[in-house]
C-alpha cells in the first residue's frame, strides 16, 4: 500500500505592542496582550477546538486507519498556557490516542537555523523538553520553522540524533523528480527527507473555498480520486499545511470540516493509500536518492525560499542586530531576558517587514498588525533597542587585561598565518600531484626547452614546438 | 481634438502647486499628441486709461493674442492674456489684504504685465468675486471666437469662466479640482466660495480630482454623484542635473525639514511638537522650518516655549534653487498637512533622495508606498518615524532605493492619457 502523510503545523507568535522610541529604557514590556489574546480566542473557537473534536472522533473510530502528524511551536504552547489552557488540554487528549505523531521544531519558531547553529540547537532542545513535559513524547522527526531546509541544516539535525526531516517539495530543487518519494540528506545520508506535495496540499489549504477554481467545490471523493490517479510507483504523498486551514483560513461555512470528516473514509474506499506518520514512513521505505539543497528552501509563497523573512534591507538589519546579541544573552540567567529573547526571534516579526507585501500582499497581511513593512521595522527596532540596553546592563564586560589582550591578538595573528600557509601548502601539493600525473618526463623537457629558448632569443618556430 | 483650457498661471510666473500641475499636464498632453490646447491665462493687463472693464462689457476683443513657442517640443501654443487682478489660492479676505499691499508695492502687477507699461492708480473698486465674473465674461468672448471640442477649467477661480464658455458654445465642460475650500479653511468654509465651487461642479460634465481624498470631499461635501468624479493623480517632472549637484552639509548634525507655507493647512505646530519629543531623546539633530506664512510668529513662540530654539531653525521664504539646496541638506522631510489635496513637494524630496514622512490626510499618500505615513495629529507616530529614520539606517537605504524609483515612474504623460480618455468619452457622446 502506498503511504499518505497528513501533517499540520500550529504556531502563534507574540505580537508586539506599539512601542515608541520614548518607551526605550522606560518600559520593558513588549507584547500586545489584548491582540494576542483575542486572536488566540478567535482561532481557538473557530479552528483549534472544533478541529480537535473532529480529529478525536476520527482517531477513535476503529478500523479506518486514520493517522495524523502535528507540530506545535513553543510559543504557541506558551500562548495556550496563558490564554487558552482548554486548547492545550484537548491537544493532550489527542496526543494520548494511537496514531498521532508529534514532530520537533524550534521553540521560538525562529530563523536561528540560518547561520546561528548554537542557538538553533539550544532551541531544538528547549522544544524537546517542552514536548516531553506537556505531551510526554520524544519526537524522532524534525520540522524546521516554515519547513526551511538545506543540506547543512539537515546535517546539524542528523547530528542531534534525528531520523529524518520534512520539507517543501520545491520545484527548483526537484527539477524532473517527483516529491512523492523518500529522499535523504546529501551530507549525511542517514537522515531521511520527506517532502511536501505542494499541489495537493495547496488544493486544500489555499484553493478549497475559491469559487473561481475549476475544481470547486472540492469533495473528499474527488480528492481521493486524484490520489489514486497518481503514478503507481509513487510511494508516499506528503500533505502538509497550517492547522488553522480548518476553520480559520477556510471558514466552517466553506464546508472544510465536512471535507475533513469524510476524508479518511474516502481514502480508505477509493484508494490504495494508507495513512502513515513520518517516522513510520522512514522506517518502512528506503530513500530513492539523496537530495541536494545547497541554498535554504521553505514552504512560503511562490519562491519557496527565504525571501519572505530575509533579503530586504530592513529584514537584514533587524536580523543582524538581533543575533548580534546572541553571545551576550546566552550568558544571562534571567527568565525575563530569556523569554523575550525567544519571543523576539519568531520568524513572524521578519515576515511583517517583507516588502514583497506590496505586490503579493494577501497572505502576508494575514494576522499582520502593521500598516506597512516600514511600520513593522520601526516598532521591532525600538523594542530591540530596549532589549539590547537591558542585555548590556546585565552583562558585566570583563575589564580587558592588557596582557591578555596583547597575547590574544598575537595568537590570532599566528593562527591566521598558519591558516594561510596551510592553504598555500595544499595548493602546491595539488599542483604537484597534477603535474606528476601528466608525466614527469615531458614536463621537465618542456622546462629545459623554454629555458634554452629564453637564452637563445625568441624564435617563432621554436616557440611552437615548445608549446606542443 | 481642440481644448479650451482656463488656467491661472503658466511658467515662469508661478507661485504654487496649481501652476506646476496645470503646466505639467499640458506638457504631458503635448507629449502624447493629438490634442491642441488653447490655454487662457488671466493676467492683469494694465491699460493707461483704465477702460478694460468697459471693453469686455462691449464685447470687444480686449485680449491680445500672443504666440508662444515650446522650445523643447517645437509646438505652438496660443495664450490669451485676460485682464484680471486675481491670484490663485486666495479667499476674499486675502485678496483685500493683497490689494492693500499692492498700493505700495505694485508687485503683482509688475509680475503679470508683459510689456511693463502698466500704471497703477490704486483704484480697486471690484472685489474678488466680481473679478471672477469679469473673467467669465471674457471667457465667453473667447469661446465665441474660437473653435474647440472640450472646455477644461483649473480650480475654482476659473469655474465661472468655464461655465460661461460652455453656455456660449454648448461644448462639454471638465473642471479640474486641485483644492476645495474645505482644504484651505480646515472646514470653516466661505459660503460664497462654496457656492462658486458647487455651481462649477454641478454644471460640469466631468470632474477631475487630484486625489481620492479630494474626490471624496467633492462627493460628500458638495453632494456630487460619484460616477461624475474621476481621480487623476498629479505627477512630477524629472529633476534637472544642475538641481542635483548641491553639496551635502558639513555640519555633523542630522537635519529634519518642514518645507512649505507656515499656515494652518500645513500643520506646522505638529512638527514643532514632534521635534521637541525627538530632542528629548537625542542630540546631533536639528530641525528646520523653511517657508513663511501667517503662523510663523506663533511657531517661533511655540518652539521657544518648548526650549528647543537652539536646535530649531526658521529660514523664511525660500526661492528657486534654495529649495533644492535645503532638500539636499536634509536627512528627513516631514509634511504633516492637515488637508492636502495632493502635495507635490514630498515627490521632489524623494527625487533628492530624502526620505519622507507624510500625513494620511494628503493625496500624495495614496500613490506613495515607500514613505512613512502618519495621521497629522499623531505626534507620537511622527516623532517615532523621525527617530527611526535617524537611527535605523536601513530605512533610509530602502527609501532612497525604492522611493526614487517609484517617483520616477510617475509621469505626466500617464495623467494626460487619463485626461484624454475623459475628453474622448465626452466628445463621443
Amino acid at each position: 500500500m502506498r503511504n499518505l502523510c497528513l501533517y499540520f503545523q500550529i504556531h502563534q507568535p507574540f505580537r508586539l505592542r506599539r512601542y515608541r522610541f520614548f518607551d526605550i529604557w522606560n518600559n520593558h514590556y513588549y507584547y500586545d496582550d489584548y491582540l494576542n489574546e483575542s486572536i488566540m480566542q478567535r482561532v481557538s473557537a473557530r479552528s483549534y477546538l472544533p478541529t480537535n473534536r473532529i480529529l478525536h472522533e476520527l482517531l477513535k473510530e476503529s478500523g479506518n486507519g486514520f493517522k495524523l502528524t502535528i507540530s506545535i511551536s513553543g510559543l504557541a504552547i506558551d500562548q495556550f498556557r496563558r490564554y487558552a489552557p482548554e486548547v492545550l488540554e484537548s491537544f493532550q487528549e489527542l496526543a494520548a490516542l494511537p496514531g498521532v505523531e508529534f514532530l520537533s521544531e524550534t521553540y521560538a519558531h525562529s530563523l536561528a537555523s540560518l547561520g546561528h547553529t548554537d542557538e538553533f540547537i539550544r532551541q531544538v532542545k528547549a522544544h524537546e523538553q517542552v514536548m516531553d513535559e506537556v505531551f510526554n513524547v520524544k519526537p524522532q522527526v524534525f520540522r524546521n520553522t516554515e519547513l526551511i531546509y538545506s543540506d547543512e541544516i539537515g546535517a546539524v539535525i542528523s547530528g542531534m540524533g534525528y531520523k529524518g526531516m520534512i520539507t517543501e517539495g520545491a520545484k527548483h530543487i526537484l527539477g524532473w523528480k517527483s516529491p512523492d518519494f523518500l529522499y535523504c540528506n546529501s551530507i549525511n545520508p542517514r537522515l531521511k527527507v520527506l517532502l511536501k506535495n505542494f499541489k495537493l496540499s495547496d488544493d486544500i489549504a489555499f484553493r478549497f473555498s475559491n469559487k473561481g477554481w475549476v475544481e470547486w467545490p472540492l469533495t473528499a471523493e474527488k480528492y481521493a480520486g486524484w490520489l489514486q490517479n497518481l503514478p503507481e510507483k509513487e510511494e508516499v504523498v506528503g500533505i502538509f499545511m497550517d492547522y488553522e486551514t480548518f476553520g480559520e483560513h477556510q471558514w466552517e461555512e466553506t464546508g472544510i470540516f465536512d471535507f475533513l470528516k469524510a476524508f479518511p473514509g474516502a481514502v480508505r474506499q477509493e484508494t490504495d493509500f494508507q495513512f502513515s506518520t513520518p517516522s513510520e514512513i522512514m522506517q518502512k521505505l528506503q530513500p530513492v536518492s539523496e537530495i541536494s539543497v545547497p541554498w535554504p528552501i521553505s514552504w512560503a509563497d511562490k519562491e519557496k525560499d527565504l525571501s519572505a523573512w530575509l533579503g530586504n534591507e530592513l529584514q537584514d538589519e533587524a536580523f543582524k542586530k538581533l543575533y548580534g546579541l546572541e553571545e551576550k544573552v546566552t550568558g544571562i540567567d534571567d527568565p525575563d531576558i530569556q523569554r523575550d529573547w525567544n519571543y523576539l526571534q519568531a520568524s513572524d516579526h521578519f515576515y511583517y517587514m517583507c516588502t514583497k507585501f506590496f505586490s503579493d500582499g494577501e497572505v502576508h497581511s494575514y494576522f499582520n498588525p502593521y500598516d506597512s513593512p516600514y511600520d513593522a521595522f520601526i516598532n521591532y527596532m525600538n523594542v530591540l533597542s530596549d532589549f539590547e540596553l537591558r542585555v548590556k546592563s546585565l552583562v558585566t564586560e570583563p575589564a580587558p587585561d592588557s596582557e591578555t589582550v596583547k597575547l590574544t591578538k598575537v595568537l590570532k595573528e599566528k593562527e591566521e598565518l598558519i591558516a594561510k600557509y596551510e592553504k598555500e601548502l595544499k595548493r602546491t601539493r595539488m599542483a604537484l600531484a597534477r603535474t606528476k600525473k601528466r608525466g614527469t618526463a615531458t614536463s621537465s623537457q618542456s622546462i629545459t626547452r623554454t629555458t634554452k629558448k629564453n637564452v637563445s632569443g625568441k624564435s617563432p618556430g621554436k616557440k611552437k614546438t615548445s608549446s606542443k | 481634438m481642440k481644448v479650451l483650457m482656463f488656467g491661472w498661471e503658466f511658467p515662469p510666473h508661478i507661485s504654487g502647486g496649481l501652476g506646476t500641475a496645470s503646466y505639467g499636464l499640458t506638457r504631458g498632453m503635448y507629449t502624447i499628441g493629438g490634442i491642441d490646447i488653447l490655454f487662457v491665462v488671466p493676467k492683469a493687463y494694465g491699460d493707461e486709461d483704465q477702460n478694460i472693464a468697459r471693453v469686455i462689457g462691449a464685447g470687444d476683443v480686449i485680449v491680445k493674442q500672443h504666440l508662444y513657442t515650446f522650445s523643447k517640443l517645437n509646438k505652438q501654443m496660443n495664450y490669451f492674456q485676460v485682464e484680471s487682478k486675481v491670484v490663485p489660492y486666495v479667499d476674499p479676505e486675502d485678496f483685500w489684504k493683497l490689494k492693500k499691499k499692492e498700493v505700495s508695492a505694485d508687485r503683482w502687477y509688475v509680475q503679470t504685465d508683459e510689456q511693463g507699461k502698466i500704471k497703477f492708480s490704486g483704484k480697486y473698486g471690484a472685489d474678488l468675486l466680481e473679478e471672477i465674473r469679469k473673467y467669465a465674461l471674457v471667457a465667453s468672448v473667447i469661446a465665441r471666437e474660437n473653435e474647440f471640442d472640450v472646455i477644461h477649467a483649473h480650480d475654482w477661480l476659473a469655474y465661472p469662466a468655464g461655465i460661461a464658455a460652455k453656455a456660449v458654445s454648448g461644448k462639454p465642460l471638465v473642471i479640474h479640482v486641485h483644492a476645495t475650500d474645505f482644504d484651505r479653511s480646515r472646514g470653516n468654509v466661505n459660503p460664497e466660495v462654496y457656492a462658486i465651487e458647487k455651481q462649477g461642479m454641478d454644471v460640469a460634465d466631468k470632474i477631475i480630482a487630484v486625489s481620492n481624498l479630494t474626490r471624496n470631499i467633492i462627493i460628500e461635501k458638495y453632494r456630487i454623484p460619484q460616477e461624475k468624479v474621476i481621480t487623476v493623480h498629479n505627477a512630477v517632472d524629472p529633476v534637472t542635473t544642475d538641481q542635483r549637484n548641491f553639496e551635502k552639509g558639513q555640519l555633523g548634525d542630522k537635519i529634519v525639514t518642514f518645507l512649505g507655507r507656515i499656515t494652518m493647512q500645513k500643520g506646522p505646530e505638529y512638527f514643532v511638537e514632534a521635534a521637541s519629543r525627538v530632542l528629548q531623546r537625542m542630540d546631533q539633530v536639528r530641525f528646520v522650518m523653511a517657508g513663511s506664512g501667517d503662523m510663523m510668529q506663533k511657531m517661533i513662540a511655540l518652539a521657544a516655549a518648548k526650549g528647543i530654539m537652539n536646535r530649531f531653525h526658521f529660514t523664511g521664504f525660500l526661492k528657486g534653487d534654495e529649495v533644492y539646496r535645503m532638500l539636499h541638506l536634509s536627512d528627513v522631510y516631514v509634511m504633516p498637512s492637515v488637508s492636502e489635496p495632493f502635495g507635490i513637494s514630498p515627490l521632489e524630496a524623494l527625487q533628492s533622495s530624502v526620505p519622507v514622512i507624510i500625513s494620511h490626510q494628503s493625496g500624495v499618500a495614496e500613490i506613495l508606498t515607500h514613505a512613512l505615513k502618519i495621521n497629522f495629529w499623531d505626534i507620537d507616530a511622527m516623532s517615532d518615524s523621525i527617530y527611526a529614520l535617524l537611527n535605523y539606517p536601513a530605512l533610509t537605504k530602502m527609501f532612497t532605493k525604492y522611493g526614487k524609483e517609484e517617483v520616477n515612474r510617475l509621469k505626466w504623460e500617464n495623467a494626460a492619457q487619463k485626461v484624454r480618455e475623459i475628453y474622448l468619452s465626452l466628445v463621443s457622446n
